[in-house]
């Protein structure tokens, strides 16, 4: 294992140039849900020149549709959710929105990678399958968009050292 | 004839609901205690302490493992001497896992038109149900909530006689490894071979509720289970994808009779986070 970074989102691109395939990271700060239905709204408001519910630039999207919180709890258990199957969307968010980070589970597609190092973006993976442990590391969630969606809406979360891997960094290198 | 009140079904499943999100089976507990000894790599460590420690987090704090809560797979084994006092077996499951997904509050994942508007049914429903007639006046439910990151990883071919042992070796491999991180390793490989095309997925799936570690009662397959275990494990996928010796933690084989045409093969994993619950009513 490479070293342990504890960082702040969000992220400046300096930051995320100084980040590493392999680097741990405990993550704090504010940060965005989004997963299949929510970034295929993103995109057709894109297409239509529409301003987005987000201010996407500079940010970062975690890819996770959480449980219900239970009374007395900001959210339900938060897991990642298959990161793959937003790679029709990413490429768009960071180069038309500036999105500067991803977190999701499982490799990403060369168009995606392409992107992050173009623009200065990294993807981390959080644990999949542990949605309890990661909702311990969320201190609030608010919905800020898209909440006929269900768990597919936008969130906004407060997070307090989230573990994390950088699994591909904005310089091309993978741990896949 | 025994006569159950549909309620009582209701009420069951809605209880199995919740503790089968919530609550890691004892086999698949051991076999992750397993796991994080036989793991080498130390980022394949770490996962392997985090998912212990989710599991505690989430028997203890009743929150469910995943946030994919799944798709409601019911396995129903119905005596032949048994029945309810008004409605359907599926209907009684359909209300439960309504009323278990609602009350446990785990996540409503099923959209009603696969294609087209893929409106939430917020309800979880419609549920899977495999119905099994059997002797007896008792009724055996089996819920396997399915995550969807582990069935998209699933695959199905229909292979020539010819290929063999090989062949059915190198697919189930192929479709494991393939899958990458994708369904959360260490999975659980169920295979199904035999039958039909529909009949092998479904053999692939049951395949998964034999508890983790249990090896096939013909040896013959019994051996296959190992090499194709051993096989992936050497692959170096590894925890999440990111690198290890322990990429899956079982592998499990039913096979049917089959076309003399045909060797239908079949793979179905299980994240990490297998989870199932039996009653018997």
């Amino acid at each position: 294992m490479s070293e342990v970074k504890n960082l702040t989102a969000p992220l400046s691109e300096a930051d995320v140039r100084d980040l590493h395939a392999g680097d741990i990271i405990i993550l704090s700060g504010t940060i965005y849900t989004g997963r299949d239905a929510a970034h295929k709204r993103l995109c057709s408001l894109l297409d239509e020149n529409r301003e987005l519910p987000v201010d996407l630039d500079g940010q970062m999207i975690y890819f996770v549709g959480p449980c219900p919180a239970p009374p007395g709890r900001v959210i339900g258990s938060a897991g990642p959710t298959t990161s793959g199957r937003m790679d029709a969307y990413s490429p768009r968010l960071i180069k038309e929105c500036r999105l500067r980070g991803m977190i999701g589970k499982g490799d990403r597609n060369q168009a995606v990678k392409d992107a992050m190092r173009e623009y200065g973006a990294v993807y981390f993976a959080a644990t999949g399958g542990a949605g309890a442990l990661i909702a311990k590391s969320i201190v609030n969630a608010e919905v800020v968009a898209f909440d006929d969606l269900g768990p597919e809406a936008i969130y906004r979360l407060e997070v307090k050292e989230l573990p994390l891997v950088v699994a591909i960094d904005s310089h091309g290198k993978t741990l896949y | 004839m025994r006569t159950v009140p549909f309620d009582d079904v209701v009420q069951t499943v809605r209880a199995m609901c919740g503790k089968a999100a919530c609550l890691l089976p004892p086999d698949v507990l051991e076999a992750l205690k397993k796991g994080s000894l036989t793991e080498s790599s130390a980022l394949g460590k770490a996962f392997f302490q985090q998912y212990l420690e989710n599991a505690s987090i989430a028997e203890n704090e009743n929150m469910p493992l995943c946030q994919d809560t799944g798709f409601a797979v019911y396995f129903v084994e119905m005596g032949t001497g048994v029945k309810l006092d008004s409605g359907t077996i599926e209907e009684a499951l359909n209300e439960g896992t309504r009323l278990g997904y609602k009350d446990f509050y785990l996540r409503k994942s099923i959209v009603a038109d696969p294609l087209f508007d893929r409106k939430n049914t917020t309800t979880n429903t419609p549920c899977i149900l495999h119905l099994q007639s059997v002797p007896g006046d008792k009724i055996k439910i089996t819920l396997a909530p399915k995550g969807g990151g582990s069935e998209n990883m699933s695959a199905l071919k229909m292979l020539k006689p010819s290929e063999g042992r090989d062949g059915v070796v190198k697919f189930v491999v192929d479709s494991v490894v393939n899958a990458g991180g994708n369904p959360c390793p260490p999975t659980v490989i169920g295979v199904g071979i035999g039958g039909t095309m529909e009949h092998a997925a479904y053999l692939a799936k049951k395949a998964l509720l034999r508890p983790v570690g249990t090896p096939s009662t013909d040896p013959r397959y019994a051996e296959l289970e190992a090499e194709i275990l051993e096989k992936v494990n050497a692959s170096g996928v590894g925890p999440q994808g990111l690198g290890g010796n322990v990429t899956s933690l079982s592998c499990h084989i039913e096979f049917f009779p089959c076309h003399l045409a045909s060797l239908p093969v079949a793979v179905n994993l299980n994240c990490h986070a297998a989870r199932h619950a039996e009653v018997e009513i």
